[in-house]
């Protein structure tokens, strides 16, 4: 059972990144990450 | 683990967490294809050199936005990232875990070890996960509270960012002069005390605690070798005793106990590789 479950969660996260990207997700993460986030650095 | 191999996996992971060098000369930030992908470590996606984008604050970003949807992306990198390396990536990966080390090698007559409330604060970066990177972004649309009220590596971007184009400096308000106190405090209590950042506030030492016992990357006791002197727990940092929980919620994997233990008792180990234990009751 130790040896299963960070198997089970690595194919979970496998799983969760191709479902973000066939959502496009990591179009929305860059869109925000190529941008000055003005809350981040205390203005906004 | 040698201390010297520690430090140059430490460096390079920040030259490689901040690589775009480009945007200290230009004001601009880097816009690299590398930024749809989150980084390990907490490193502001705002500061100009940042390659990659952060995951805390992408994670937030997802849970704020105008149309809500499942972070599945975000989450599935964070997950992965904790499954495989746990808080290894707060010892070794995290450029803000690296400067609070180099804070803490700057001599001071008396470094606080361990003080009363010490073990309840502990929690506190638990609260910060739950409510200022899930709930509240869950709640108020458009507010990264965690990035925009807590966040020290957001005003070191900030910062870093004013001094390539000094027009920032013109906009900066309380909203700054609040966020500048905090890393203040950061860094001077980083002189006193060792990571208190990571200790007590970061959201994202905190979400991957929650694989150290569960993660491939472990460490193991020799408990035939182990005869309790307790020089790993005296050593260790983080105020944990490797001896007893070798993978407990606060361990960094600094590997500093493996250096001190006399007798070898302890090291790192993956969850495929056997216990010394049941190596011995194989082998019977």
């Amino acid at each position: 059972m130790k040896k299963i479950i960070p198997v089970i969660l690595i194919v979970i996260s496998a799983v969760l990144v191709a479902a973000g990207c066939a959502a496009g997700q990591p179009d929305s993460v860059f869109a925000k990450a190529a941008t000055v986030c003005l809350e981040c650095i205390g203005i906004g | 683990m040698d201390k010297k191999k520690r430090f140059a996996v430490q460096a390079l992971s920040t030259l490689l967490h901040n690589a775009d060098f480009r945007g200290f000369f230009t004001g601009r930030i880097s816009t690299s294809p590398a930024k749809s992908v989150c980084v390990p470590g907490l490193n502001c996606y705002s500061c100009p050199s940042a390659a990659g984008a952060c995951p805390i604050g992408s994670l937030q970003n997802s849970l704020s936005a105008q149309k809500f949807r499942f972070p599945y992306y975000v989450l599935g990198l964070l997950i992965f990232f904790g499954a495989v390396a746990g808080r290894f990536i707060c010892g070794f990966l995290c450029p803000f875990g690296f400067l609070q080390d180099l804070l803490y090698k700057i001599p001071f007559f008396k470094k606080i070890k361990s003080f009363r409330c010490d073990r309840y604060l502990r929690w506190i970066k638990y609260v910060v996960l739950l409510v200022l990177v899930i709930i509240l972004p869950l709640c108020v649309k458009l507010t990264p509270f965690f990035c925009k009220y807590l966040c020290p590596s957001g005003t070191l971007a900030g910062i870093l960012l004013a001094f390539s184009d000094t027009r920032l400096f013109d906009l900066f308000g309380t909203m700054f002069a609040w966020k500048a106190c905090v890393l203040g405090i950061i860094i001077l209590a980083s002189v006193l005390i060792f990571r208190p950042f990571c200790k007590y506030l970061c959201p994202l030492g905190a979400f991957y605690s929650l694989f150290n016992r569960a993660g491939v990357f472990r460490m193991s006791v020799d408990k035939n070798r182990c005869d309790g002197c307790s020089a790993c727990a005296k050593t260790c940092k983080m105020g944990v005793n490797p001896s007893e929980s070798p993978n407990a919620l606060e361990c960094i994997r600094c590997g500093e106990c493996i250096s001190a233990c006399p007798h070898s008792a302890l090291k790192y180990t993956t969850v495929f590789n056997k216990d010394p234990a049941e190596k011995e009751e194989s082998a019977q």
